[in-house]
């Protein structure tokens, strides 16, 4: 056999071609170098690693199944789902932002320059964009700003400006302000202050809405701000999305481990998060 | 050039590696060829919509998983009109998996998804989430002879019987199933068990017990596989903690025809094509013209006496 046609192996980022991988298979187990590996405040990393040219392809709102190093004398069994962060394909890099919270991201945390992260991906479905919309709201909670991060990106692309309320305990935990600050306003809502509370963050999407500032809503991190954008989209007619997140096993759709709950027409529905989503419509998704 | 190809009773494969049932979907072929796979295995099918079991419905353990997702379906009919016809895209043989609480659906459903385009019908008699104390046909002689000796009847399909670690002699269940009439055994599903989360104090996943799998079990699996070999006639695929080429070889000396992978999926997608290309080279290197060869072929001594065998050469 002078070559495999098929690929039956990682690919390995930096190490040459794949063993002529099919075109029409999207995604691939990829061994990526990592760049840089910082701590953004006390809580978050930011993680920047070498892309395969599939994982490049990667659209916001996709996520990676990341294989994580083990933070302890145990093993880690299961994969790690992680959106991305930002995309940059100038430099062939994909950039995650999470919070260190469990085994997980607490043996992810682990990995230092030059070592080797195994990703599955890009996987599931991204965020949508309509080119004729002007405006959008982007409002995020917690680890939730990560996953609307790279929105920013996508809207500058499509020269539509964005107004992104961000809300956290307290200002430390704002980290997405310089990504979403290139491309439009960003409004801090605060645990510390108490500008976080639905009411006043309520005030704000009112006013855009009111200035013609919100042609679509997107959201992830909360179930509060989830119910509070859909009660607003739904009365002023405003189209949404929403990224989920579940325990996952697979990530590629077989296992059904994923599943949350959506509603159609007053019918309740269970769909996979990994393929069918992670973003949803927003009128559909019952809580997050 | 090593023949990779494995006769399961009528049934030939052109290589010894399928997914498990509930570890693969045409949704694989985001990552890898499906053409290369020894068979699709459909995920199991009930006849009617089931949403399957409380979320959080999979758990990190060492060794591997425990899961409880209840065998969630669309249900026969949608099975037969999109699911079949999406699996026939692709080139393996299609091995549907069905699931009933009576004999007399199992026999209906059999009956009904033989009338599609799948090459095999496995009976999965040994769910262990389905029902919520983890009972099952697979784990009593007499129901499993029943149950298969009714599909048997109904169908001239090749039909595998899919055993469980839970019932207490694996072996005579496998003889139950040979008697009535089942062309293999896979053996096996997972084993029955539970977690508890100490932050909560309450069971890891929604539906309290779950199923055990990944390399944690697989001695206590290819142990079956060699007890059951030993005691039927009819081909044996095994099933249980495979995540290297070594563990087919091994479950392969153990006697089973072919085997099946689930857990790797989850952990190196690409995997199980690995596996593939590894087992070529092995057998290969190893002199084996045929991977079928590696069937059964465990040297099987009688234990020696303790002092001599202290006493021997180490290495």
């Amino acid at each position: 056999m002078a070559h495999r046609p098929f690929a039956s192996a990682p690919y390995v980022v930096g190490k040459g071609a794949p063993a002529l991988a099919p075109t029409h298979i999207p995604a691939e187990e990829s061994l990526c170098p990592v760049v840089s590996h910082d701590w953004i405040n006390s809580e978050y990393k930011h993680l920047v690693v070498d892309a395969s040219p599939k994982a490049l392809a990667v659209k916001p709102g996709q996520f990676f199944n990341l294989l994580c190093p083990s933070p302890d004398a145990a093993e880690l069994w299961l994969r790690r789902p992680q959106s991305v962060y930002r995309i940059d394909r100038e430099n062939r890099r994909i950039e995650f932002l999470y919070k260190c919270v469990g085994r997980g991201t607490f043996g992810l945390a682990t990995l230092e320059p030059g070592d080797e992260l195994n990703m599955v991906g890009p996987l599931g479905v991204g965020f949508a964009i309509d080119r004729r919309w002007k405006h959008i709201v982007v409002l995020g909670r917690g680890v939730g700003l990560a996953t609307l991060a790279p929105i920013s990106q996508l809207a500058g692309e499509c020269g539509i400006g964005v107004t992104a309320i961000l809300s956290a305990r307290s200002a430390e935990f704002v980290m997405a302000d310089d990504l979403f600050g290139k491309v439009g306003d960003v409004i801090a809502v605060l645990d510390s202050d108490a500008t976080s509370a639905v009411e006043h963050v309520e005030a704000i999407l009112k006013r855009l809405i009111a200035q013609r500032q919100a042609d679509a809503f997107y959201t992830c991190g909360s179930n509060r701000l989830l119910q509070l954008m859909k009660r607003l989209g739904k009365a002023h007619g405003i189209p949404g999305q929403v990224a989920m997140e579940q325990v996952m096993a697979c990530g590629l759709g077989p296992c059904y481990v994923c599943v949350r709950t959506f509603e159609v027409d007053g019918k309740k529905e269970l769909r996979r998060v990994c393929i069918d989503g992670p973003v949803f419509d927003l009128q559909e998704a019952v809580g997050w | 050039m090593v023949d990779m190809s494995v006769k399961i009773g009528s049934v030939t494969l052109q290589n010894p590696i399928m997914p498990a049932s509930g570890c693969f979907s045409t949704d694989l072929a985001q990552v890898i060829d499906l053409n290369r796979l020894g068979a699709l295995v459909a995920k199991t099918v009930s006849r009617e919509f089931r949403a399957g079991n409380p979320p959080p419905r999979v758990s990190e353990v060492e060794g591997g998983m425990i899961n409880s997702i209840g065998l969630p379906t669309k249900g026969i009919e949608y099975f037969l009109s999109h699911q079949v016809p999406d699996y026939k895209r692709f080139s393996p043989p299609l091995v549907g998996s069905i699931s009933a609480t009576t004999i007399e659906d199992f026999e209906a459903m059999a009956r009904d998804v033989s009338t599609s385009a799948i090459d095999v019908l496995e009976v999965n008699i040994s769910c262990p989430t389905r029902d919520p104390k983890g009972g099952n046909f697979a784990l009593h002689e007499e129901h499993t002879f029943n149950v298969m000796r009714r599909i048997r009847q109904t169908t001239d399909k090749p039909i595998w019987c899919k055993l469980s670690p839970n019932a207490g002699d694996v072996v005579a269940i496998a003889k139950s199933a040979e008697l009535a009439g089942a062309d293999a055994l896979v053996v096996s599903n997972t084993i029955l068990g539970l977690k508890i989360d100490i932050n909560t104090f309450r069971p890891a996943i929604g539906n309290k017990f779950g199923g055990l799998s990944g390399p944690g079990i697989k001695p206590i699996i290819v142990r079956m596989v060699y007890q059951c070999a030993k005691a039927v006639k009819i081909p044996i695929i095994g099933c249980g903690g495979i995540v290297k080429l070594e563990d087919v070889i091994e479950y392969m000396l153990a006697g089973a025809s072919a085997v099946m992978i689930g857990y790797l999926i989850f952990r190196n997608p690409s995997g199980i094509i690995a596996i593939i290309d590894g087992l070529q080279e092995w057998c290969a290197k190893r002199g084996f013209a045929r991977v079928a060869d590696l069937t059964g072929a465990m040297i099987d001594e009688a234990p020696r006496e303790t002092y001599a065998a202290a006493a021997a050469p180490i290495g």
